[in-house]
């Protein structure tokens, strides 16, 4: 058991030894309103660099929105989002990618026109540099730019062993290679934090141990820093180092897995008790 | 007031009359749209078909007379026989239920999955073998289009307004056929409106406009109501081409009012059969006042071409949903 | 058997992003460039110049023009008819007002003026999706031919209101006006043709044409993941927009010499070529090449069946081209929604393994 509080500003170390850093981002006060309905309440976290960081919580309680504020797609009435230790103004959703902050999706949101290759192409836009002009004329500085890119992204497909797959279209993958093809995509950008959205959705056992190790694969061999949402507990227990929980909207648990599951309210809240 | 005034009035109830004209043909994309989520861009051509179908039977023509004379080197044009207005319409009708059928059987059916796109450019495909086919069968000259509507000015209309603008009005020119157009308009959308809300079959519809998959699991038949939609849009549109055609006889440009509709469209949503009558409005006058105070006076005119598109487009680009649209929220 | 792959490994990524990664394919494109650079143009007469070469390849490149917005990015529109008037009446302003220039450049800043009015146009894809972009282009379209029919200064004040291509030559052969050779005017079009298929080539097959497919695919998702919307579609216009003005300048210029706007350039125009699009195949410029073809074919065909050969009046010929191309549009949605550069695909997989069914 390590000695952690919420919200500290500063590294640890976790139960198998792993330095975490500091915090990279930071949720203040979040509020986020659809109309009428309340989505998010006043929820704050961290994320320090390094760690994974789950995001749990029963259906309905805000997890995909809080991921898609993260990311910039919805933007909190109240609150601030902080990233790299400084604060993030409005931004459109493709400035955030820019930033270095790349995710999946809860239902799979592969470009269905295109191969295994191009989809993770797709992902390596933010770093392509070249001017149209270039590319118009293709010989010299785009020829090899997209070389140098294909290079990086055969890396990625052959970390997640699916070569066999790299040219056919995507829409032709059954469920299970698609999450995987998604989460190449991601990766492609090289983040800084990479948001995945119920990564083991769907899966069978197998499956969940393979896309599992890839997750701490990724953590492990480029030290990125991952938050995800996740309903399965065994999964959540083993590859988390801390876990926030969330419901109706509101925050009610932060720590370690250990500390939360503990948590009375936690326990309330997916049994199903009634609340006020 | 000044006559000016006056005649500034009678451009704007004139207007009025030429959108109730665009909401007959708006009223039938709203709904096939609702109940299958396809924009028929097909409607107009429909209007035209059904219009050219009642003339010819009306007058005893011979289908495809043009052919037949091509292709056995004869001459014949007609049977010789005139059938009453009434029979007529109530042959078009059923010769529009036959069409509606034929297309969902032919066409519908076959995509059934498809993108929007995909289903949109079927219609085009549609209405341009519409086209042809009418052509083909009734033949392309100008029709006339009699069924007993009296046109030209209300002299009624005129004699009891003429004392509003002093010695140089002479009372409001209204014309006849389309007062009793709007009349026609507004019955028929009462009526629809009462049928998809109180009745079993509209209930069906609607389901089938919010989700087809949930539709077909409760037992409705996907294919019936499809069939029954594009009749009521048939006949819809074989009264949008009585109307038109009674005005500019029946020609191809009658087709071509389509085209008008989609900005009616874009103003009133897709999914609305009050917004089409309001879009409708809403162009009608927008187009005609905008041509009598700035078209004709400072931009050569004929700006009714386009004003109505630029009108719509401006409404998108801060309103996509229309004025009685539902509002998109999208999801990822 | 004849169609070998066996043995054509790629041993580098240049290698395997090739347009034609296959040698069989290679070699016949290569065959197809020398015939048509080096046997057409000595055996070509005016009618199959008139009725089939030259408008091929223009309307090859509008087709192109049109695919990008359609097929690789996945906007609407309907509005090409009024750009192809942009590129012809820049042209002609361009021709009238600076006679020295060579027209190879007039057709270039035509292309580029018809690009910066399609940007203009195509601001409205920011807010509007789908068939909602498709009646903003209408606007477009409509407006365009107004403009042009109305604005007096577009066609130098000519009392018919019609436009004429002055004469000019490229290299001191005549290219335009009443005393051009038909292999001229092939020669210039097919000059343009493949330097806008190889342009266009080369665009869709790196970052630009991946941006333009991810937002066509999903929007919303490729914003996500880095893509920023408002240039890809903005750019998918202006290239588009510049293809289909090079066209238009084209059209104008070469092959009909004269034009009225609301004729040549109303919204029939905007069909054809969207139709153009969706028979070859969406997202193919292989695609653009076979449907630009195929309706550029079909008339000539018919009207040499039904009235040639079976002494029916043009004007029911006319109406039975209607129904056939309404009807093929049908069926080739129902049936190949990718058009003829899929099924020519699916019949290049079958020729691979030919004579072997599997």
């Amino acid at each position: 058991m390590n000695t952690m509080t919420e919200n500290t500003t500063v590294g640890y170390v976790t139960d198998d030894g792993r330095q975490i850093g500091g915090t990279i981002m930071e949720m203040k006060n979040i509020t986020l309103r659809f109309g009428g309905v309340v989505a998010i309440e006043d929820i704050s976290f961290d994320i320090h660099e390094g760690e994974i960081r789950a995001i749990i919580g029963p259906n309905g309680a805000g997890k995909s929105s809080m991921l898609n504020v993260i990311s910039g797609f919805y933007h909190p009435q109240e609150g601030e989002v902080w990233f790299n230790g400084a604060k993030r103004p409005p931004m459109k959703p493709f400035e955030v990618a820019g930033q270095g902050i790349a995710r999946t999706f809860q239902n799979i949101a592969l470009f269905k026109g295109m191969t295994t290759l191009d989809n993770i192409m797709t992902g390596r836009l933010t770093r392509m540099k070249t001017g149209m002009l270039s590319q118009a004329i293709w010989w010299g500085k785009a020829a090899r730019e997209e070389e140098e890119h294909r290079r990086k992204v055969e890396e990625i497909i052959d970390f997640l062993e699916i070569q066999a797959i790299r040219k056919t279209s995507v829409g032709r993958l059954p469920y299970g290679l698609q999450k995987r093809v998604e989460l190449g995509r991601a990766l492609a950008a090289e983040p800084k934090l990479l948001l995945l959205d119920e990564p083991m959705a769907g899966m069978n056992v197998e499956e969940k141990e393979d896309m599992s190790r890839f997750i701490l694969d990724v953590n492990d061999e480029f030290g990125t820093t991952i938050a995800l949402i996740e309903h399965d507990m065994g999964v959540v227990m083993d590859i988390s180092d801390r876990v926030v929980v969330m419901d109706y909207g509101k925050k009610i648990g932060d720590g370690t897995p250990a500390e939360v599951l503990a948590n009375q309210e936690v326990i309330d809240a997916y049994l199903g008790v009634s609340h006020d | 007031m000044s006559a000016e005034f006056y005649y500034g009035v009678e451009v704007f109830l004139n207007g009025l009359m030429a959108g109730v004209m665009y909401s007959l043909v708006a009223l039938g994309f709203v709904l096939i749209f609702k109940a299958s989520g396809i924009f028929n861009y097909a409607q107009g051509v429909m209007a035209l078909f059904a219009a050219m179908t009642l003339v010819g039977l009306q007058t005893g023509q011979v289908p495809f007379s043009h052919l037949i004379n091509a292709t056995f080197g004869l001459h014949i044009t007609h049977f010789g026989w005139e059938l009453p207005a009434l029979v007529a319409i109530f042959l078009t009708v059923l010769v529009m239920i036959l069409f509606a059928f034929l297309v969902e059987r032919l066409v519908l059916k076959h995509l059934v999955n498809q993108e929007p796109i995909i289903l949109f450019m079927a219609t085009i495909g549609l209405a341009y073998f519409m086209e042809g086919f009418g052509d083909l069968m009734w033949g392309s000259d100008i029709k006339k289009l009699d069924v007993g509507i009296p046109q030209g000015g209300n002299v009624w209309v005129e004699n009891h307004t003429a004392f509003l603008g002093g010695d140089d009005f002479y009372g409001f020119y209204l014309d006849t056929l389309d007062i009793i157009a709007a009349v026609v308009a507004i019955v028929l959308v009462a009526t629809l409106v009462l049928f998809s809300q109180y009745t079993k079959t509209g209930r069906a519809l609607r389901a089938v406009a919010d989700d087809h998959q949930a539709a077909l699991s409760v037992g409705i038949s996907l294919r019936t109501i499809w069939v029954i939609v594009w009749s009521i849009a048939g006949f819809v549109a074989l009264v949008a081409g009585i109307m038109w055609g009674s005005k500019s006889g029946v020609q191809f440009s009658l087709s071509l009012i389509a085209l008008k509709a989609l900005p009616v469209l874009m103003l009133g949503g897709f999914t609305s059969i009050p917004g089409a009558i309001v879009g409708g409005l809403i162009i009608g006058v927008g187009e005609k006042m905008f041509e009598f105070l700035i078209g004709a006076p400072y931009l050569g005119g004929a700006t009714e071409n386009w004003f109505a598109y630029v009108l719509a487009l401006l409404f998108l680009v801060f309103r996509p949903q229309g004025l009685f649209g539902e509002k998109i929220i999208e999801r990822v | 058997m004849l169609y070998r792959e066996a043995g054509d490994f790629k041993t580098s990524y240049a290698e395997d992003n090739q347009t034609f990664p296959i040698k069989f394919d290679r070699y016949a494109y290569y065959l197809l460039l020398v015939v048509a650079f080096g046997v057409v143009p000595f055996i070509i007469n005016d009618y199959w110049a008139n009725a089939v070469l030259v408008p091929f390849l223009i309307y090859a490149i509008a087709t192109i023009g049109l695919n990008i917005l359609i097929g690789y990015c996945g906007q609407l529109s309907l509005g090409t008819g009024g750009f192809m008037a942009v590129g012809a009446f820049a042209s002609y302003k361009l021709m009238t007002a600076f006679p020295e220039v060579s027209i190879i450049i007039h057709i270039l800043i035509a292309g580029g003026i018809t690009a910066a009015v399609g940007v203009a146009f195509g601001l409205p894809s920011l807010r509007i999706k789908g068939f909602y972009l498709a009646v903003a282009t209408l606007a477009a379209q409509f407006f365009l031919v107004w403009l042009f029919n109305r604005v007096p200064w577009f066609y130098n004040y000519s009392a018919s209101g019609q436009i004429s291509a002055p004469e000019r030559s490229v290299l001191g052969v005549n290219v335009t006006g009443p005393n051009v050779e038909a292999w001229a005017q092939y020669m210039i079009c097919l000059v343009f043709v493949v330097a806008c298929a190889w342009l266009a080539r080369n665009l869709t097959r790196g970052a630009t044409g991946r941006k333009w497919m991810a937002i066509r695919d999903m929007d919303i998702a490729a914003e996500i993941i880095g893509v920023n919307p408002l240039k890809a579609k903005l750019t998918a216009f202006a290239v588009s927009s510049f293809f289909i003005g090079i066209a238009g300048a084209l059209l104008f210029t070469v092959y009909l010499g004269a034009a009225e706007v609301g004729e040549a350039f109303g919204i029939q125009k905007s069909f054809l070529v969207l139709f153009m699009v969706i028979i070859g195949g969406l997202g193919s410029i292989f695609g653009s090449f076979a449907g630009a073809a195929f309706m550029v074919l079909l008339p000539v065909l018919l009207k040499n069946v039904l009235v040639g050969g079976m002494n029916w009046p043009t004007d029911v010929s006319a109406h039975f081209q209607f129904v056939i191309v309404g009807a093929l549009i049908i069926a080739f949605l129902i049936l190949e929604p990718h058009g003829l550069a899929q099924l020519w695909r699916v019949a290049k997989e079958k020729l691979r393994l030919w004579p072997f069914p599997h």
